[in-house]
């Protein structure tokens, strides 16, 4: 494994080959927000909330560090004025989905996010995809998955699977950002129990 | 459909996972939608997450999870369609086959569908039925057209 210079907020930080800008950051003690990133889990991309700047050969692109690899010689500035702004704005518009979520509105406090600046339309998960990963990738269950695709994606249990599976771990539980895992196992579980009666 | 033609199809493609939506596709085809019974066959034989199925499943447009009928519909209400008077062809299909549009009947004869353009709006109005497409449609032609499929 090869060592990886680079430059993270003007400090000069060591990396291996592979790892990603935010894995980098971290390890160096540098603070980057992230939803949709876990440790165990491969990266997903999937909130966009670790967006930064990131400057190769006199080029400033916005990469989005948990999926962006580490590369010889590059300088990323966690925060600035352009950076700031974009992940207000993705504050906004998740807060238009999960008005409640207190991760939400520790980060809107942050960066100044007006949690009412999109009508709201509470569909309360952000698709973050850490439960659905979790119960594949770490747990090898699949009890739970996306389905449908665009506005109307959302998060299922397979009732057959979550039975037998999910009360014995429920580690995905408190992973969720928005709370919306819990409701809709609640919901699985019930609408299991009524359906059982027919 | 029953199990022993979905392991023909799984079989024809050796149950590898990365031929799963060839596999969905052909049972599609056949039997016109996916039954939950297939897709649990597909899930065990390809050895595939059947959260995986279900996201793909309903991701693609192509895939049915309620039953569909034998005769696909597809009327286009594209612009030039539309001009050219696609909406009394609706209209008449409607009547024809009792059912509207994301609508299928009780013997599972026909299913509607509207779209948005089928490409050869110089044949317009189109409709589309089971891949065939028939041109410069008009309100009292329909039923002749229709009555061809049973």
């Amino acid at each position: 494994m090869s060592q990886i210079q680079l430059q993270i907020d003007g400090k000069e930080i060591k990396a291996r080959e592979g790892m990603t800008v935010l894995e980098a950051a971290r390890e160096a003690g540098i603070y980057i927000p992230t939803l949709c990133h876990h440790e165990k889990l491969e990266p997903f991309g999937g909130c966009r909330l670790c967006l930064v700047e990131a400057t190769v050969r006199n080029r400033t692109n916005l990469v989005v560090s948990c999926v962006y690899p580490v590369q010889e010689n590059v300088v990323v500035r966690t925060r600035s004025e352009k950076v700031d702004r974009i992940r207000k704005t993705i504050l906004e518009l998740l807060l238009a989905h999960a008005p409640d979520s207190m991760v939400l509105q520790e980060l809107a406090r942050e960066y100044g996010a007006e949690p009412d600046r999109f009508e709201k339309e509470s569909s309360f998960c952000i698709h973050c995809g850490l439960c659905v990963r979790y119960c594949a990738e770490v747990k090898g269950k699949h009890a739970i998955g996306f389905i449908d695709r665009g506005i109307r994606k959302e998060i299922s249990f397979i009732p057959e699977i979550a039975a037998k599976e999910c009360a014995a771990c429920k580690e995905c539980f408190p992973l969720c950002p928005t709370s919306y895992l819990q409701s809709v196992f609640v919901l699985t579980e019930a609408l299991a129990a009524s359906t059982q009666d027919l | 459909m029953n199990l022993e033609r979905i392991d023909q199809i799984i079989d024809k493609h050796n149950a590898e996972p990365s031929s799963l939506i060839q596999v969905l596709l052909e049972i599609q085809s056949e039997n016109h939608w996916l039954p939950r019974q297939a897709l649990e066959r597909v899930s065990q034989r390809l050895e595939v997450p059947y959260t995986r199925i279900q996201h793909i499943a309903t991701f693609y447009k192509a895939f049915s999870l309620v039953p569909k009928g034998k005769h696909e519909i597809n009327i286009c209400m594209g612009t030039a369609c539309h001009v050219r008077g696609a909406p009394r062809i609706l209209d008449s299909i409607q009547d024809l086959t009792g059912i509207k549009p994301g609508e299928t009947d009780l013997d599972l004869k026909f299913s509607l569908e509207t779209v948005n353009c089928l490409g050869c709006c110089a044949l317009g109005p189109v409709v589309e039925i089971d891949g065939k497409t028939h041109g410069n449609l008009a309100p009292g032609k329909t039923a002749d057209v229709i009555k061809n499929y049973e």
